[in-house]
This record gives structure tokens, C-alpha cells and sequence, in this order.
């Protein structure tokens, strides 16, 4: 796909990612507010973490009273799967200046990465613009705007779960999954990925279900042998431009790919 | 206006900041094995996939404990995800989703996590 097709669907796609932003952001701030944040400390957490579920973890324990080293700890424990988006997204970046790199690992969020790849995917390389307004337009300014406004207005605003934007973020994830799924390796990596991560869960905790589905799905995905027209295309795996063939035929004329 | 908790948000940025640049920045991703790198090109469905399915099937018990949940979500959510597969648009599958379960929730029938 070309670079303004692609952009173009990225747009698109951020979206409805940037409700969800919003959405999720304008709770937290009301958390925030009624955990006794002033806006000042509810917005620093909001530019300097940028962490939706552990930010709301620290609203909790705040106000539970537990220890700053409990919740840097817990912190650490649930961020720490933001090192799997970074190392699937590295091969695109390494001629990318390491300053530029380390501007784009602070906005390197759940969504920043779903439609990172996703867009870097389609085209086949890097596009840093691209990946900006994903991580900074769609998510990074909604969720800190979003943020401001719950703690600062607070109880005037309606419960955003009445108008279904609790369910954007599972669903607009699930959806940017099956747009990454091109062929069998990637079918099976996603559903084993999503049967381990619930089992996980259940079985301990949400945040190591999601990372042990994301470590152990690709183990499970490389397994399974790819079908003839896949086994070609890894040839040239995955950071490389696809065979021209392959755009004319998976690319859509619109959404995902 | 209180600033106490701002040095908090500094300690859970810098212990987040690592995961996020570690890999970026390190030197050699250039020059990865093939089956290192046919496994981080299956990293982006499988995580995605644990994240939609985490979000959606498991909740929390009145203890408190992970507990496996059933509703009306999972029926919105899916239909995003056959929007997606069939029609291969996003946001038209967020839409169908946000609104068929808002509208659940105004007749009734379905109440918030």
C-alpha cells in the first residue's frame, strides 16, 4: 500500500481510538479527583507515565494508603509489556536518529502500537509521522486533555460506560488484531495469544495474562507451518517491502489490511 | 494547589520509560536472527489478541480476585471484530460496537462491567 493509503487508514483508524482516549482519560481524571489529586498531580501522572492501567492502579493505592515503592513496583509489573511493542517495532526504527527513537518510546502506548504496526505493516517500513499521529493525535493529546477535564469539572460529566466507550478499547483492539492477521501463523498466534492470556488472568493476574499471551502466542503461531503463499512472503519476513503481487492482492481499497 | 504526588509520577515514569526505549535504542535489531524475527512479527496479533480478550472475558470477583465474565460486551466486541474481517473498516466496527451496547444498556438489558 502506498504511503497517503495507508496514512489515510491510519487516520481513519485513530479515530475511534481517540474516543476511546478520551474516554477512558475522562475517568481516570474523575478517579483522580475523587481520590483527592489535585490537577497539577492527576495531569503530571498523565504526561510522565502515560500509562492508562497503571495510572489507575496508583489512583487506587493512593487512596488505599499503600507505599510509593508497592505502586512503582506494581507499576513496573504492569508496564513492562510495553517492551514487546518496543522490540516488534525496532527493526522498522533502526536507521530512525536515537534521539527521535527515544522521543517516540515515551508515547509508545497499547494503542500507539496497534496502529503503529498495523500502518508500518501495510506499507512495509517505517513512517515516523505516521506513527506520531497514532501515539500523540489519537492518544497522547485526548488522554491528557481528557485528564484536565475530569479533574478539574469532575462530577458534571455523564458516566462515559452509558454511551458504550468502555467497550471501544477491547473492541478496537481485537479489531487491529485480525488486521494483522495475513495468514495461519498469525491466526493462531492471535487465538492462542487471547486463550493464554485469559487462562493467565484468571489464574493469577489481568497484566501478566496480557504479557504471557503476548510472549508464548508467537511460540504457539511459529509452530504451525505456513501455508504456500505465506512461506514466500517469509521470505522476506516481516521489516522488509512485501512482493509486489501480494499489495495488488490483499491490499483493500479501504481499512485494514 | 497540591504537587506531593508529582515526584511519585516521576519514579512510575522512569521505571515505565525502559520498557518502552530499551529496545529501541539498543544497538543490533538490525541484525536479528530470522525466527527472532518471525516471532516479533507474531508479537502485534497475539498481544492485541490478549488484550481484546483479557478486556473483555475477565473481570473481578466480589473478592476481588480475576473472575471469567460474561455479557453483553462480548457480543459487541465480536461484531467489531466481524466488521472488521468482512468490511475491513475500523471505525465503523467501534461505531456498531459502542452503539449496539449503549443501546443495550438504555433499554435494560445489559448494565456496566
Amino acid at each position: 500500500m502506498t504511503l497517503d493509503a495507508s496514512r489515510r487508514q491510519l487516520l481513519v483508524d485513530s479515530l475511534g481510538i481517540m474516543v476511546s482516549a478520551g474516554g477512558f482519560g475522562l475517568v481516570y481524571g474523575l478517579s483522580a479527583r475523587a481520590a483527592g489529586f489535585s490537577p497539577l498531580e492527576a495531569s503530571a501522572m498523565s504526561l510522565i507515565v502515560f500509562g492508562g492501567a497503571s495510572q489507575f492502579v496508583a489512583v487506587g493505592y493512593v487512596l488505599g494508603g499503600f507505599s510509593w515503592l508497592t505502586i512503582v513496583l506494581l507499576t513496573a509489573f504492569l508496564n513492562a509489556r510495553h517492551l514487546l511493542y518496543a522490540a516488534a517495532l525496532a527493526p522498522y526504527l533502526t536507521d530512525k536518529p536515537r534521539p527521535l527513537r527515544a522521543v517516540m518510546a515515551h508515547v509508545l502506548t497499547d494503542e500507539a502500537f496497534a496502529l503503529a504496526i498495523a500502518h508500518f505493516r501495510r506499507m512495509g517500513r517505517a513512517d515516523v509521522r505516521g506513527y506520531f499521529l497514532g501515539a500523540i493525535l489519537s492518544t497522547f493529546i485526548p488522554w491528557n486533555v481528557a485528564t484536565l477535564v475530569g479533574v478539574t469539572i469532575g462530577g458534571s460529566i455523564p458516566d462515559p460506560s452509558r454511551f458504550g466507550l468502555d467497550v471501544i478499547f477491547p473492541a478496537a483492539m481485537g479489531g487491529l488484531a485480525v488486521g494483522l492477521v495475513t495468514g495461519r501463523r498469525e491466526l493462531v498466534a492471535a487465538i492462542s495469544g487471547a486463550v493464554i492470556g485469559v487462562a493467565v488472568a484468571l489464574a493469577w493476574d489481568p497484566a501478566a495474562g496480557i504479557i504471557a499471551g503476548g510472549l508464548i502466542g508467537p511460540i504457539v503461531g511459529m509452530a504451525i507451518r505456513p501455508g504456500p503463499r505465506e512461506h514466500e512472503r517469509e521470505g522476506q519476513l516481516a521489516f522488509g517491502p512485501e512482493p509486489a503481487h501480494e499489495h495488488a492482492h490483499d491490499a483493500p481499497s479501504e481499512g485494514l489490511p | 494547589m497540591s504537587s506531593a504526588l508529582i515526584p511519585l509520577a516521576i519514579l512510575m515514569g522512569l521505571v515505565t520509560y525502559p520498557f518502552r526505549a530499551i529496545p529501541l535504542l539498543a544497538p543490533g535489531f538490525e541484525r536479528l536472527p530470522e525466527r527472532l524475527r518471525l516471532y516479533l512479527r507474531l508479537v502485534g496479533p497475539s498481544v492485541l489478541a490478549a488484550l481484546a480478550a483479557v478486556n473483555t472475558m475477565v473481570g473481578k470477583s466480589e473478592a476481588g480476585t480475576p473472575a471469567f465474565r460474561i455479557g453483553w460486551e462480548w457480543l459487541a466486541i465480536g461484531l467489531c471484530i466481524l466488521v472488521v474481517a468482512l468490511r475491513k473498516s475500523l471505525l465503523v466496527g467501534l461505531i456498531l460496537a459502542a452503539g449496539s451496547i449503549a443501546v443495550l444498556r438504555a433499554l435494560g438489558v445489559a448494565t456496566p462491567p
